[in-house]
């Protein structure tokens, strides 16, 4: 991982011969400024300002409202099941695909990627043609008296799609880079398997797990297009915080809609910065002994 | 504790890394597995040490069936090429790893284990680098502390894998000989890999030399050098200049160098191969006798303590290398385009059947 | 399967992960997505034409596929732009930039649509200066090309910011020590370079574009035959329970993305292969 650090460094040193004019410098920057402005600044900046139009004690109470609340809880009930079942399945993807070479891996990451290509809408749908009243197991469920779509097991399942591939997208290409040697060794000293993930993977990919944690947690907590299909949108019932934010929206409640969509703004930013810092975490501990110095 | 490897074939796909491989390592000798990368050897080597399992063949320690022992149960000391330290571990908990993760048990007490490392450090002469974590280590710190690691539980067997490739030619240097002392103090059986021939003349007991996962020779490191079984060793072990030619019944003639080889009495006018190296030819303005060459001189070229010299030769296109020890350079002054004869001291004829 | 790795590695662990991982992967994947493979397969092949083909449905194809082909391509130059400026330059608040590129991952996409139309409608932030000049934004298909810039933004971004971090300087001095001015270079060096990961950002901002919806539906003023995207359309179809006609609708969806996914993956095959000449 050497060689990154002396790019860094050159490119703090480089200048002259191969860099532009100041001038064409200053006008790049401006303009990737403005656009990044216009495009991620302005609409951020304006959450906080409209949620905070009428004043803080509107503020609080728009949060205070029960179905605000039962909202956060349901979200939060969510993310809470979701996020350990993905974050299990990721180590043991990352593990089966970086530790070992089969026919057929490269299909397999394929496939673990699919849920990212796979419109909100959709993946919602194809729970409804399985649970769903018309669906496979509609019938059945009915009779049952079970309930899986427009009810919460239903946005569980859904949320369980659209997060599936985050852990493990992360955790594979840090695996792989790491290579087998520290686990082999661990091996010959003596190590039984556990002894060696806990002791001698599981340091070195724990950055990893927690960057995947954090994006999956996100996009659970955030997830609209596909909750959106099968939650039904009863209020205080299979409402999360994202189909909160429509309902007052489309109410034309606009403070109240933005003061709860300032929570899952805080929740980015919190998001970004656990991000930048195990990003950070996980270079420094790729990188070779020069940095640590 | 003696290996025993018998008969071991690998294949990785469609490329054939080892080819029924047998091999005995006795007790307390320091072996090198000698040959160019992909030959075969690191795939040996991790066929004894467990991480790979052959295809066919097995692998005894003592004499005992180990074939499908686990790597855990075989007690190996492996040194890898990168050393594998544990890089969230200080060198102490690097070093001690191999005795924490032992069952209760068999697990030596906490003062034990300091002791141990305490021990372990001082030998590998880095007592103050204890709280460091490996990033903080030269390369040379780092293949000692792995070193050291596998010496920390005891092993029967030490293995390791080119343990001086990725450093520096002085800390190899070193580093090398420090392995030897360190061989001759605690004598427990050790292979070790390198593709470097002068490492393993100089480091082992034996020297196994490999080729296309096959093994080409073993034996002594003079054996090999000076006795080369094949015209691959010859060519490994060190600068050979090579004489085409035909032999008949035990005669070689090779353009205007004549060999009896009484091994080949029973060859009747096949072609064949003289082989000679380049510190085996001699230099003079006058012929010798009727087996000097004669040459001209094509280019004088100083190497640190030699001096080699390019020979163009009638009917020899590539022409010869001549290594000269400096003061015999000094007393000869050849000069560039100057006709000289040579006279090869040694010359080794294999017939076609052998080709590189 | 299971003596293949064992064969070839003695870490333990393969038949188990690779058992879990299979089973989990069906399970939460492949199972539910083959409901909808299978739906569309019970219906006739002129119920599902009939359902695919509809005006108002081709439209809604050419708006969202239109739109988002326009977006990536904006987050195309764009995203090249921010990756050059963050990665050669030096000023004020980049590490800061630099960390807010990718907020359209961490943000909800309900947040999102809320907040563009609000910075877009006629008395937002931005469109009370572009609506006098005649520029409606919110609740037009421009609404939709925004929200697709918003979402797609950082992906080109992400996949160009590496290759030029690896670039090797060295390439441009000796471009310069060749005569070549710096434009020159840009073009003839360092595009070429570039183009891979450029492409592979492109078409990944495009697929996310293509199957988007929260964030487009608060912006997108949803008008039939105008600006209503294609998984707006699916919703609607359910809403009506015309179960048929979603589930035709998208499986045209999922065939995209698997294209997509396709195209995705041959051109990072092919950046790989740029990348290690």
């Amino acid at each position: 991982m050497q060689p990154a650090t002396t790019h860094k460094a050159t490119a703090a040193k480089r200048n002259g011969s191969v860099s532009e004019p100041v001038a064409v410098r200053w006008v790049l920057i401006a303009a990737a400024l403005l656009f990044l402005a216009l495009f991620l600044l302005l609409p951020l900046a304006a959450v906080f300002s409209q949620a905070l139009e009428k004043g803080w004690a509107a503020y609080l109470e728009a949060l205070r409202d029960p179905d605000t609340i039962s909202a956060i809880k349901l979200t939060l009930f969510t993310a809470v099941c979701c996020v350990p079942l993905n974050l299990f399945f990721g180590i043991v993807a990352a593990w089966l695909i970086a530790k070992f070479s089969f026919p057929g891996k490269s299909f397999l990451v394929t496939l673990i990627d699919l849920p990212f290509s796979v419109s909100p809408v959709v993946s919602g749908l194809i729970y409804v043609l399985i649970f769903g009243l018309q669906g496979w197991l509609g019938p059945w469920l009915q009779a049952h008296d079970i309930r899986i779509i427009f009810a919460v097991p239903g946005i569980v399942l859904a949320t369980l799609f659209v997060t599936f591939p985050f852990v493990a997208r992360e955790l594979i290409p840090l695996m792989e880079s790491q290579g087998r040697d520290e686990e082999e060794a661990a091996l010959t000293l003596g190590a039984s398997g556990l002894q060696t993930f806990f002791r001698v993977t599981f340091p070195n990919i724990k950055w990893g797990i927690l960057y995947g944690v954090i994006l999956c947690n996100a996009r659970a907590m955030g997830e609209f297009g596909a909750v959106s299909v099968v939650s039904g949108h009863v209020r205080g019932v299979t409402n999360t915080v994202p189909l909160q934010v429509e309902i007052l929206y489309n109410e034309y409640n606009y403070a109240a809609a933005f003061a709860v969509a300032s929570i899952l703004a805080l929740l980015a930013l919190v998001t970004l910065v656990v991000k930048t810092v195990a990003e950070w975490k996980i270079q420094q501990s790729l990188a070779g002994p020069d940095d640590k110095r | 504790m003696s290996i025993t490897v018998s008969n071991v074939s690998k294949s990785f796909g469609d490329f054939h890394a080892l080819k029924g491989i047998d091999l005995e390592v006795p007790s307390g000798e320091l072996v090198a597995l000698l040959g160019p990368s992909g030959c075969g050897k690191t795939t040996l080597l991790r066929i004894i040490a467990g991480l790979e399992t052959p295809d066919t063949g097995n692998i005894l320690f003592n004499g005992e069936e180990a074939t499908n022992r686990h790597v855990r149960d075989r007690q190996v000391g492996f040194v890898f090429q990168h050393y594998a330290l544990f890089r969230h571990m200080t060198v102490f908990d690097n070093i001690a790893f191999g005795l924490t993760v032992r069952p209760k048990k068999t697990r030596p007490s906490k003062k034990e284990i300091r002791e141990k490392v305490h021990t372990l450090l001082k030998l590998i002469q880095v007592e103050q680098m204890a709280d460091r974590y490996p990033a903080q280590l030269s390369g040379g710190q780092r293949q000692r502390v792995a070193l050291a690691r596998a010496l920390a539980v005891e092993p029967q067997v030490l293995l390791l894998d080119e343990p001086f490739g990725a450093l520096d030619a002085k800390v190899r240097l070193e580093l090398r000989r420090w392995l030897r002392r360190l061989h001759d103090e605690i004598h427990v059986t050790s292979v070790f890999v390198t593709h470097d021939q002068e490492e393993a003349l100089e480091v082992a007991d034996r020297i196994v030399v490999m080729n296309q996962g096959k093994i080409e020779q073993q034996g002594t490191p003079s054996e090999v050098y000076d006795r080369p079984a094949t015209p691959f060793v010859f060519d490994f072990l060190g600068n050979v200049n090579l004489f085409q030619g035909r032999v008949h019944e035990g005669t070689a003639k090779m353009g205007g160098l004549v060999v009896e080889t009484p091994e080949h009495a029973g060859t009747r006018n096949a072609p064949a191969v003289g082989y000679v190296r380049s510190h085996d030819i001699e230099i003079e303005r006058i012929p010798f006798d009727t087996a000097s060459l004669a040459a001209q001189v094509h280019g004088v070229v100083t190497v640190g303590p030699l001096v080699r010299v390019d020979l163009k030769l009638p009917g020899n296109v590539e022409g010869i290398e001549v290594d000269l020890s400096r003061d015999v350079a000094d007393r000869l002054d050849l000069k560039v385009g100057e006709l000289v004869y040579a006279r090869p001291r040694k010359v080794r004829v294999f017939t076609d059947d052998y080709v590189i | 399967m299971k003596a293949i790795g064992k064969k070839q590695s003695v870490l333990p662990g393969f038949g188990p992960s690779l058992g879990y991982t299979v089973f989990y992967l069906s399970f939460v994947v492949l199972i539910p997505l083959s409901a909808l493979v299978f739906k569309t397969a019970s219906l006739s092949w002129s119920e599902f034409l009939a359902a695919v083909t509809a005006p108002r449905v081709l439209a809604s194809y050419r708006v969202t596929f239109g739109a988002s082909l326009l977006a990536a391509a904006v987050n195309g130059i764009f995203g090249v732009l921010v990756a050059w400026v963050l990665v050669r330059y030096r000023f004020p608040g980049k590490k800061l930039i630099d960390a807010l590129v990718d907020l359209p991952f961490a943000l909800p996409t309900a947040v999102a649509g809320i907040t563009l139309s609000s910075v877009y409608a006629a008395n937002g932030w931005v469109g009370r200066y572009l609506e006098p000049r005649g520029v409606k934004v919110a609740f037009t298909p421009l609404g939709i090309l925004v929200a697709m810039i918003f979402i797609g933004l950082p992906f080109v971004v992400r996949t160009v910011q590496p290759v030029l971090e690896e670039l090797d300087h060295e390439i441009e001095e000796a471009a310069s020590c060749l005569g070549a001015n710096r434009w020159q270079t840009f073009h003839r060096i360092l595009f070429p370079t570039m183009l891979p990961a450029i492409l592979t950002g492109f078409a990944l901002a495009f697929a996310r574009a293509v199957g988007e919806y929260g964030s487009i539906i608060f912006i997108a003023g949803n008008m039939p035959m105008v600006s209503e995207i294609t998984p707006l359309l699916i919703i609607t179809k359910l809403e009506q329970y015309d179960y048929a006609g979603a589930t035709a609708i998208a499986s045209v969806m999922l065939l995209a993305s698997f294209l997509l996914l396709l195209a995705i993956n041959l051109l990072q095959k092919w950046s790989r292969r740029h990348a290690e000449q």
